[in-house]
């Protein structure tokens, strides 16, 4: 108990993010109107964007805000709003085995946090290394990243841009209406 | 770095719970977002306290972001087709392939 009160009072923003990320999370999976769980899957996604934050990644945070929260929740929104009468839709949104499959989920999620753990304590000299001894990771990782992608990875990157191509090709082709 | 490790694990086993129980097209689509989001932080998360020297896990996480980003509109183009020719995106309906 006093770990976890040590832990809590220790990094108090990282746990307010995580809550509101974890909540949000399951009123993604379990709320009934399906537009509330467009905007809570936005919420989460926004705290997904603060982790990275605290995580020294600033570009990936703002890719995740450009891309997920700006662009795929807002197809989200415009699938929804296309696809079904929302406001009068009082059907059941979950499957009636939601209680069966929540056990074994429950079990999935346990046995990782655990096999994490294990696996955490094994390799501790590798990550519970002296900060002085670890190189940081570098501040402008926005510079480095795109260093990266014009050299390293500039293969990869092309592959990318040609699957984002053949995808928006793909969706054209599936939501046009037939002509005959 | 535990308890980052540890908060996407939960995130993923609540994306495999929406996958598994949604009737909602829609909202399988957006529980297979957040499993996209607990991998991403999963590799984040190395990279800063396993192994600074390089952006690795910075850059897979980017790329994992183009892919759902393709993946998500692939199937809500998907979503659309299904509404127009069953009226309706329940899972129990479409069963056009079942055997």
């Amino acid at each position: 108990m006093d770990i976890l009160l040590n832990e809590l009072a220790g990094r108090p923003v990282f746990w307010i993010i995580s809550m509101i990320m974890l909540v949000s999370a399951f009123m993604v999976v379990t709320l009934k109107n399906v537009f509330h769980c467009a905007i809570f899957l936005i919420l989460t996604l926004f705290s997904v964007a603060g982790l990275f934050v605290m995580l020294n990644a600033e570009f990936l945070a703002a890719a995740q805000v450009l891309i997920y929260v700006g662009a795929i929740s807002i197809l989200m929104i415009f699938a929804i709003m296309l696809s079904s009468n929302f406001a009068k839709d009082k059907i059941r949104m979950t499957s009636k085995n939601a209680i069966v499959v929540s056990l074994p989920v429950m079990f999935f999620g346990l046995g990782v946090i655990a096999l994490v753990v294990k696996t955490i304590v094994d390799i501790q000299p590798l990550w519970n290394r002296d900060p002085a001894d670890l190189t940081a990771l570098p501040a402008d990782n926005t510079m480095m990243i795109g260093k990266y992608l014009m050299t390293e990875y500039m293969l990869p990157f092309e592959v990318v841009s040609v699957l984002l191509l053949s995808a928006m090709i793909g969706a054209i082709v599936l939501a046009r209406k037939e002509r005959s | 770095m535990l308890p980052y490790i540890a908060v996407a694990a939960v995130l993923f086993s609540l994306g495999i719970f929406g996958v598994l129980t949604r009737r909602n097209t829609i909202g399988i689509l957006m529980s297979l977002e957040l499993m996209f989001n607990a991998v991403n932080i999963n590799l984040v998360a190395f990279n800063k306290f396993v192994w600074t020297d390089a952006l690795i896990g910075q850059m897979f996480a980017m790329f994992i972001i183009v892919v759902a980003a393709a993946e998500a509109v692939v199937g809500l183009a998907i979503v659309l087709l299904l509404y127009r020719n069953w009226q309706g995106i329940n899972t129990d309906n479409i069963n056009i392939m079942k055997w």
